[in-house]
């Protein structure tokens, strides 16, 4: 494995490979046949397989994600993209009461092997509609399946996986992940869904983040290393199913816990790490669990608001040093 | 108009099918026997009953939630059905959906949801599939007036004009979108006229003449399957009961909806009623033969309630299966 790719061309490089080996796999979506709207991770599609597989649609958020639905319902196996995750809240109908429940309320007699791409675009003054990082909501869902992948190899490995997958599966990326390079196998390969992955071993505290933060998290801990403060980083991978049995196995080792999780902080996923880690290791806690979120507040515009809004690398430095002490 | 004796006598044995399956739930209803919501689609047979008889086993339909009729129309077992709205294992959603969420792939009845023109984007799509896969299916989306009040329906109505979609937009208009009448949530009371913007071949059908809807569907059915599709046909018609439940919904009555004296002038264009004439008229049969028709369709549905009742309940330790697919 010595081929670097970028994050976006890995998600191009998944759905080249799944496209051509196999003919139900389709993709429609705002974008899809412009070689800039979703950077460059449907370049090309359409001169591989046609206007017929990739579809760039009317905006028309409900009904193209209903589409997709029915279109899987029939056998397909279907990805629409949102551009913009904030975009995507007009088809809560066809992803929550349909997708969603679509198995159990039909009593497992039919699935959805459907995948809701929803890109996350963040800070450069877009304020609250084009900012939104959603996989905590999506993670209450009975039904749904939610990814957050943080690097190149594994948004190809867990790409592939949620489109074989027979249930909804909401994928969400960071257009920030987009330009950064990791090594990549160039066939195609799947990674499981419902597992999270140790980025790196330690002992004093456990730091879990996904997404774009476990990039961010990854840096902290290298520079952690060089002060002799050990850090176990997990990455979520998935947030749902959550993979607690690798969560609590790093806390029972290091008796602390930080998350680092870029949703809203009430009723968050790191609200949901952190009550079940009090449930089941309360008592081998060292320290309270910690959690950075953002604030309850949506993103604002100016820029002096939003370096206080985001969580940066210093934040995450900090929190490690006072659950140590 | 071209159809076979054969072909009457079967929208005839479908349509009493669905009147006395639909009656035969009113008593376990009153009883609390079943206790899921049930819409009963008594008065508006001849939609299904015609519009499903031109399809084939392959195509596929989607409803809403007064769908029964929809299920037994494209080949849904009938036991199955009352075993689901008994809440029962045997059920087609082994008791997870109810009378509302009545499915069977083998025969394209691929959904059935209550949430009001929810399932019309999920037939866009359906043949949006048949049109990836080339394999000429037509998809029919069955929806109310209400549903006219949804955003999604323009959408896809947009799309599917787009993408010359085989889909049939079947709107069953029964002038009553839950407790108000078509006249206080619309100021166009024609329906059909809402496609005609987007590019979209439409027609007014009689919905109770089961004859003017076979021929109806035959065209529109010949269209999609001719790459000429999509269709919206508006059928005129009148739900019997009330929203749901037996209550009639007559004016006076606890829910105080509709006029006495409507609900009995639609009486006498019953469905049923209007191709018992036609048979006689063109006697096909005599009262003898539809006498025994009647009776062997109502001994069908006695033993469809026999093996509901009899059925298993789920297991409570099964709660969590089917949450997902494995």
């Amino acid at each position: 494995m010595n081929r670097k790719l970028a994050y976006s061309l890995a998600i191009n490089e998944a759905l080249r490979q799944i496209m051509a080996i196999d003919k139900e796999v389709f993709i429609m979506g705002q974008g899809v046949k412009s070689p800039w709207y979703v950077g460059n991770t449907c370049k090309g599609l359409i001169a591989l397989f046609g206007e017929e597989r990739v579809i760039d649609t009317p905006i028309s958020e409900n009904a193209m994600t209903g589409a997709a639905v029915g279109a899987a319902i029939a056998g397909m196996k279907a990805i629409v993209m949102h551009p913009r995750t904030d975009f995507s809240l007009y088809a809560l109908d066809p992803i929550i009461n349909q997708a969603a429940n679509w198995s159990y309320m039909n009593g497992g007699r039919a699935s959805v092997p459907v995948v809701f791409w929803m890109i996350v675009n963040r800070a450069g003054e877009q304020a609250a509609q084009h900012s939104q990082a959603l996989h905590s909501l999506f993670s209450h869902i009975p039904g749904l399946k939610v990814i957050a992948p943080s690097n190149a190899y594994d948004v190809k490995g867990l790409l592939i996986s949620a489109i074989r997958d027979p249930n909804p599966v909401i994928f969400i990326d960071d257009r920030w992940l987009y330009g950064k390079e990791d090594f990549v196998p160039e066939e195609i390969y799947e990674l499981p869904i419902g597992k999270a992955v140790i980025r790196n071993e330690g002992a004093d505290v456990t730091l879990v983040s996904s997404s774009f933060l476990a990039s961010e998290s990854y840096l902290v801990v290298e520079m952690l290393k060089k002060e002799g403060i050990s850090v176990e980083l997990i990455d979520l991978r998935s947030i749902k199913p959550l993979d607690m049995e690798l969560i609590n196995s790093s806390v029972l080792k290091t008796g602390r816990l930080l998350i680092v999780d870029g949703s809203w902080k009430t009723n968050s996923i790191a609200s949901e790490i952190s009550a079940s880690v009090n449930e089941t290791l309360f008592k081998k806690l060292k320290a309270p669990v910690v959690r950075i979120n953002l604030p309850d507040a949506p993103a604002p515009a100016s820029r002096t608001l939003e370096s206080e809004y985001y969580i940066t690398k210093d934040m995450i430095i900090d929190a490690i040093k006072r659950l140590i002490n | 108009m071209d159809i076979s004796k054969e072909d009457i006598i079967k929208l005839f044995k479908t349509m009493l099918l669905i009147r006395f399956s639909e009656e035969s739930l009113v008593n376990p209803i009153i009883r609390g026997e079943i206790k899921t919501p049930v819409h009963l689609y008594s008065g508006e047979e001849a939609i299904a009953s015609g519009l499903c008889s031109v399809l084939t086993k392959e195509d596929y339909i989607f409803g809403n939630h007064r769908s029964h009729g929809h299920y037994l129309a494209k080949g849904g077992d009938l036991g199955k059905m009352i075993a689901e709205i008994y809440g029962k294992e045997t059920g087609c959603s082994r008791g997870r959906g109810g009378s509302m969420h009545l499915i069977d792939p083998e025969n394209g009845v691929l959904g059935i949801v209550p949430i009001v023109a929810g399932t019309i984007s999920l037939a866009l799509g359906a043949a949006l599939a048949s049109k990836i896969r080339k394999d000429s299916r037509v998809t029919v989306s069955f929806f109310g007036d209400g549903a006219t009040g949804e955003g999604v329906l323009y959408e896809s109505l947009n799309f599917a004009a787009l993408k010359k979609l085989p889909i049939i937009f079947a709107c069953e208009n029964n002038l009553y979108s839950t407790h108000l009448p078509i006249s206080e949530i619309r100021v166009n009371e024609n329906i059909s006229e809402t496609a005609i913007p987007f590019g979209i071949k439409s027609l007014r059908v009689d919905g109770n003449n089961v004859l003017d809807v076979f021929e109806a569907g035959k065209n529109a059915v010949e269209q999609c399957r001719n790459s000429n599709g999509p269709v919206f046909i508006e059928f005129l018609t009148y739900r019997m009961r009330g929203h749901v439940g037996p209550d009639d919904n007559i004016q006076g009555s606890h829910t105080d909806i509709r006029p006495k004296n409507e609900i009995e002038s639609w009486k006498e264009k019953d469905p049923i009623k209007m191709l018992e004439k036609v048979i006689y008229d063109r006697k096909l049969f005599d009262q003898n033969q539809i006498s025994l028709i009647s009776e062997e369709i109502k001994n069908e549905v006695e033993d469809a309630m026999a093996f509901a009742v009899k059925s298993k309940y789920p297991d409570p330790a099964d709660l969590l299966k089917y949450v997902y697919h494995e």
